[in-house]
Order: structure tokens, then sequence, then C-alpha cells
């Protein structure tokens, strides 16, 4: 193992990639991108519901009912219909998402029975705005319908009494529910996957499409020293990204950060260096760059965008599937990664995570290493 | 410069000055190849070889394309292990042990090699730190480097933008940065003009001069007449071995006559069906022809080709070229292939 040679490929390797525009854009404009658009583009919080209302009792006790979708946020009243075919209408021209039609004689069955009922009708073809819509609608009506009995009692003397059970809930770590704060912090993921695996993949099938591999393996530089000094920008670039995102979350998004940078910082290395070891295995079995960088984008962005936890809960995914997450080393990291932030986790509660980032890193590296041979067959 | 290899022991520390030098003696063989095969699946790109390089000469190998000579220079380089037989290079079995060969040669492959994206300097600096050229002679390796390759004051231009002939001095460079012994060069010269070529081989000349082994291959006929010695190689099988000289003077079958006819095309059937004519082939603009008595053939060789009412040229006995006693072997040879099938 020599020093000088392993210097030697890393200082070549940076004079390369400052000279290749396409790695430039993908170090410096990919991150900026990326938060951007997971910041503010993918907004899971879903308020401002399109509402229309069709009060076919016009009394002031379907007007309170109504009052009640009028003052929430979770619903904007975009239209007040006067008859069945314009509800339908709206709805299907995706004008609203949900109707709330008030039955003639509203009020006067809720005087005399004490009991009356309210029509709902929901654009489902978007099943998760349709599913929140009614259970926002559903709140709101067992609020009045809760408000409609104690004033009952209070005019029949019967007076102070309250619901028997009330619900008081607290969210913990993401006071406001806002999903831009679980979002954030997995943005550090995507983006080291895609620089750590992509810029990677590239770097030795180059040399074998340019031609200049073997004269790089007719000289005595061994083939972990060619694998060290390959990576370490990379590692280096890595780690820059990590910091600029963390930074940009913590200061522009104003996400919460509760945990130790030393310990996000040292958990970051550990995923860099999985994420690095898969980009380089990738070069070494792909040998040609376009082949190389598409399977590194396969092999890294989907399945942390779309397995990892990131957007989508992977309790909420079938079970095959949540099995296949298991060897996800994303998963573990988006996991730390939100531990850190919003909750502030010791780095010994979160051992599972880090010994399952272990594994696989031992795993890749050791494979990375095992396939490339100074041999041209 | 080259000059400094010869000094046996570093003035200063009274050692050597680079290790490899202790390791060979001058009557030592640089290269020696017994019974090396290599196979492609069932394709036998070579076919059980044998020569030996000795130290301080231009060992040739010379062959068309696809005879076998880049695999055979891979092999010897450790980029290829052999299916069976052996390679010693500087002393040291490539295939058991290739990481040791590695510092004690220089190796430029067929295709351009270095990086195009880096300056001239950067390449050779690249090269300099892969091969732990000491820093105390690095400004003086360099500076031998860029003169060499006629580069000096275009240290900072892009790689790309050279001219092909540079390249290959600049890749030449970079090979014997580190002073090997022994230097493999796969043929240096292709696609590059005149001129280059003939300072190409004036560099190679200048490295033997000073005691380096050189091994080189081309299917450039010319070339091979500045080899000390050389191997014919076609279809993997060695045909014939020796310096241009004897390969003149033994493995001709016959004597060869030039002729310069017109048409040409009818010129070469008749002279292949002339009485006494063992071979014939277009060479340039004009014919050779091999026949077994020169003074002999000179006439009949003219009334056939006047009975035809074809216009006679030169017509006269020539010294072989190395070309010609290629082409006297590999026709010999695929003649016999032929009787076999």
């Amino acid at each position: 193992m020599s020093g000088r040679r392993i210097l030697a490929m890393t200082r070549k390797e940076v004079i390369q990639i400052r000279r290749d525009p396409l790695s430039l854009m993908i170090i410096i404009a990919m991150p900026l991108i990326q938060l951007v658009i997971f910041g503010y583009a993918v907004n899971l919080d879903i308020k401002h519901i399109p509402l229309c209302v069709y009060d076919r009792d016009a009394t002031q006790t379907s007007q309170d009912l109504l009052k009640g979708f009028r003052a929430t946020d979770y619903f904007n009243v975009v239209h007040v219909s006067d008859s069945y075919p314009d509800v339908v209408r709206h709805i299907d021209y995706g004008v609203c998402t949900v109707a709330v039609v008030v039955p003639p004689q509203f009020s006067e069955k809720l005087r005399s029975n004490g009991q009356a009922s309210v029509q709902a009708l929901l654009d489902a073809s978007d099943s998760n705005t349709a599913s929140i819509g009614m259970a926002y609608a559903l709140s709101i009506v067992q609020t009045y319908s809760a408000q409609v009995q104690i004033d009952w009692r209070e005019r029949h003397g019967l007076a102070g009494v309250a619901p028997v059970v009330t619900f008081l809930p607290r969210t913990w770590f993401n006071e406001d529910l806002e999903s831009m704060a679980n979002i954030v912090p997995g943005v550090v993921a995507m983006v080291m996957a895609v620089v750590g695996a992509f810029l990677t993949s590239l770097t030795i099938a180059r040399e074998w499409e340019r031609g200049t591999m073997e004269q790089l393996i007719s000289t005595p530089i061994g083939k972990l020293e060619i694998q060290i000094g390959k990576l370490a920008p990379y590692f280096a670039i890595g780690m820059t990204d990590t910091a600029v995102c963390a930074g940009v979350a913590v200061w522009w998004f104003n996400v919460p950060f509760r945990g130790s940078w030393t310990v996000l910082f040292g958990c970051s290395m550990l995923f860099l260096l999985v994420v690095l070891s898969l980009g380089y295995l990738i070069s070494v079995t792909a040998k040609s760059q376009l082949g190389a960088s598409q399977l590194a984008l396969l092999a890294t962005f989907l399945p942390t965008f779309l397995l990892s936890g990131f957007v989508f809960p992977i309790e909420q995914m079938p079970v095959v599937v949540q099995w296949i997450t298991r060897v996800l080393p994303a998963r573990y990291y988006v996991s730390i990664l939100r531990n850190i932030f919003l909750k502030g986790t010791e780095i010994r509660l979160m051992a599972g995570q880090l010994t399952a980032l272990a594994i696989i890193a031992v795993v890749l590296v050791t494979l990375a290493t095992r396939a490339f041979h100074k041999r041209l067959e | 410069m080259f000059a400094t290899l010869k000094k046996a022991a570093d003035p200063k520390t009274g050692g050597p000055r680079y290790p490899n030098e202790t390791l060979m003696s001058l009557n030592d063989p640089s290269v020696v190849v017994e019974n090396l095969t290599k196979r492609f699946g069932s394709f036998t790109a070579v076919d059980c070889i044998n020569f030996e390089a000795h130290r301080g000469e231009i060992f040739g190998f010379l062959g068309p394309n696809g005879a076998g000579k880049s695999t055979t220079i891979r092999i010897l380089c450790g980029l290829l292990r052999p299916s069976s037989g052996r390679a010693l290079v500087a002393g040291t079995d490539v295939a058991a042990s290739p990481e040791a060969v590695r510092q004690q040669i220089g190796y430029m492959s067929q295709r351009f090699s270095l990086y195009n994206d880096l300056r001239v300097v950067e390449n050779l600096r690249f090269f300099a730190g892969l091969y732990s050229v000491p820093a105390r002679d690095l400004p003086e390796r360099l500076t031998w480097a860029l003169r060499m390759a006629g580069l000096e004051g275009r240290e900072q231009s892009p790689t790309r933008a050279l001219a092909v002939g540079w390249k290959q001095r600049l890749a030449l460079g970079c090979a014997v940065l580190h002073r090997p012994p022994i230097v493999f060069l796969d043929e240096p010269t292709s696609g590059v003009d005149p001129v280059s070529r003939r300072q190409f081989w004036a560099l190679i000349n200048q490295m033997v001069a000073e005691g380096i082994t050189v091994f080189v291959t081309t299917h450039y006929m010319d070339e091979a007449e500045y080899c000390n010695r050389l191997v014919l190689i076609d279809r993997g099988r060695i045909v014939a071995m020796g310096t241009p000289t004897e390969l003149k003077s033994h493995y001709m079958k016959g004597q060869l006559l030039l002729v310069e006819c017109e048409p040409l095309g009818p010129g070469l059937e008749a002279l292949r069906e002339a009485p006494g004519v063992l071979d014939a082939a277009v060479f340039g603009s004009s014919l050779h022809a091999v026949v077994a008595d020169a003074q002999a053939s000179l006439p009949r060789v003219r009334e056939v080709l006047e009975a035809k009412q074809m216009r006679v040229g030169r017509l006269e006995q020539i010294p072989p070229s190395l070309e010609d006693v290629f082409v006297s072997l590999t026709a010999a040879r695929e003649s016999k292939q032929e009787k076999v099938a």
C-alpha cells in the first residue's frame, strides 16, 4: 500500500471531476434541486379541499352546520349549488372534491325527532384526499352534533353536562404535523444515494470505455489503491453535500434538529461508505458508462424514493415489500435521519439500524474489492 | 537522461539507485517465453511460442493484424493470463506474480490510453506518482520526458489537442518515466505520419543505446528492419526468427525477381503459370516473383509475358525485403494447410 500512488490517483480524479460539467452539475445543482422539490413541491398535508355546498333546507340551523365547514382551513367552499345536477356537474368537472348536501326539513327533523342526516358526496379518484376529506367532514358534523346536544340539555335545565369522554391528543416530534419536517431530512439520503452511487458508478466504467484502464493496470498501482484513490474525492464530496443539505434543512426549512451533529456525520459516513461501494461495484461490473449510470439510478434513486420510507411509510406497504426493504440501506439511514433530526435519539438507541448498515457496508465493500481485477479478461 | 541508468550505484548512498538495476546482469535474457499458449474459447490466439529477448536489444514482433502480437505483449505485461506455458520477464514469472513485474516494465498499449481531459504535465505527474518516481528526481524526469516528446512549452496543453505523433511520444514518456529496464511497445507507430514514425524510432534507438530492452510489435515491414532481432508471427505461430539479414538469407525459398508490367492483374496470372516461378505477388505497382534460379528465369519470364501481349518494363533480380520473406513463409503455410484440408 503506497500513499504516493493513492494520492496520485485521487489528484487525477479531482482534476477529472473539476473538468466534467455533468459531474459538477450533479454535485452542486442536484442537492439544491432536490431540496427545493421535496421541501416545497411535495406537500403531503391536505388542506383547502375544494367543497361545494347545497343547502336544501335553507334555515338558520342548516347554515349553522355549514358554518363549521366555512370556518376550517381543511375546506374551501368554492361553490354554492342550487340543484343536484349542478352538484354532480361540479364534481365531474373537478371543481370540488367534496360536496355537502343538507336535505329538506333538516332543522324540522332535528327539532321533532332529535335526529337528522347530512349527505356528503366525495370524488374518490384521489382516494387519499377523499378519505382525509371524509374524516374532516365527519369530525365537523360530530362537533356540530355534540353542540346541538349540549344546547338541548341547557334549554331543558340539564345545564353543564359535557361529553363523557374527551380526547386530548398531543403530537410529539413534529408538533404541527407538517409533512415537510418528515420529508426534508430524507432528502439527505436521496442526495447521498445519487451523488455517491451515480458518480462513482462512472469512474471505473469511464476508464474501460476510454481505453485508459489498460495503461492504468499495467502500472504497479494495486487494486485497493485504485479503489481508495478513486473513492476518496467522492467521499469528501458526499460529506460536503450532506452538510449542505442538513444545513439548508435546519436553517432554511426550519426543520427541528434535536440530535447531535457528530452522530449525524458519523452515521452519514457509514451510509456513504455503503453507496460508494455500491457505485464502485456497479462500475466494475458494467464496463460502460451508460449501463453503469442506469444501473446505479435503478439501484439507488428508485428504491430510496419508493421503499425507504422517505415518502411512503414502510408500515403501510404489503408484507412482502416490507421484507424487501430490509436489505435496503436507505431504509435504515432515513430512519436514522428522522431520529436525529426530529427526536434527538441517542446513538445507542439506533444500534439496530447502525448494525444493519454496517453489515451491508461490509458485504458491499468486500464485493466491490473482489470484483475488480487488474486484468483484461 | 537514460545515461544515469548506467551508473551502477547512487553516489550519495552507495547503494543501487533503482531497485531494478540489481536484478539483472548483462547476459541475462530480459524476456523468456516457453511454450506459451493463449486460447480464447475455441480460438487459439497464441499457439505454443518460444523465444528469448536479450538485454539492450530491439526485439521485434512482426505480423499481420490478428496474428497474436498484442495478446503476447499483454501476457508479458501481466494483463492476460496464459492458458499454458511460461513467460519470464526480468527473471519473474509474470503469470505467478504480475505485480512484481510491473515496476520493471513500461508498457504502451496499441490504443492511445492517456487521459485526454488532463493536461500534458498532469498526465506525466500522474504516471510519475503511480511509478513512485522519487520526488528529488521528478523535475529532471519531467523535463526529460517533455524534451523527448518535443512538448517543451506545451506542458499546459490539453492532451486531447495534441497531434497523434505527439500523443504517442507523450505516452512513451509516461511509460518510461521510472526508467524501466524493459519496455513493451504495442504498435507504437500505427496511424502516425512518416516523419513522426522516424522520430519515434530515433527515441527507441536512444533507449536501447542506454541498455534498455525494447520489445516492439509492428505490422510495418520497413520498421522491422530497425530491429536487432525479430520474430515473424502468423495466426498465433512463430514462422521465423532471427536478425533481419538472417531472415532474408535463410527463409527465402529461391531468388526474387522484380517484374514491371502492364496490365498488372493478368500479368500476375501469367507469371504464376510461367515455368520456373514458385510464387508471385503484387508489391505496390509491380510484381515480385520467386524463382529457383534468377538468371535462368529472367528471359523465360519476359517471353511468357510478351507472348501475352503485355508491356514489360523493369525486369531484374532484387534482394528480398522482409515483406517478401513474410509473404513466402505464410504462403508456404497456407498451401500446407490446404493440402491437409
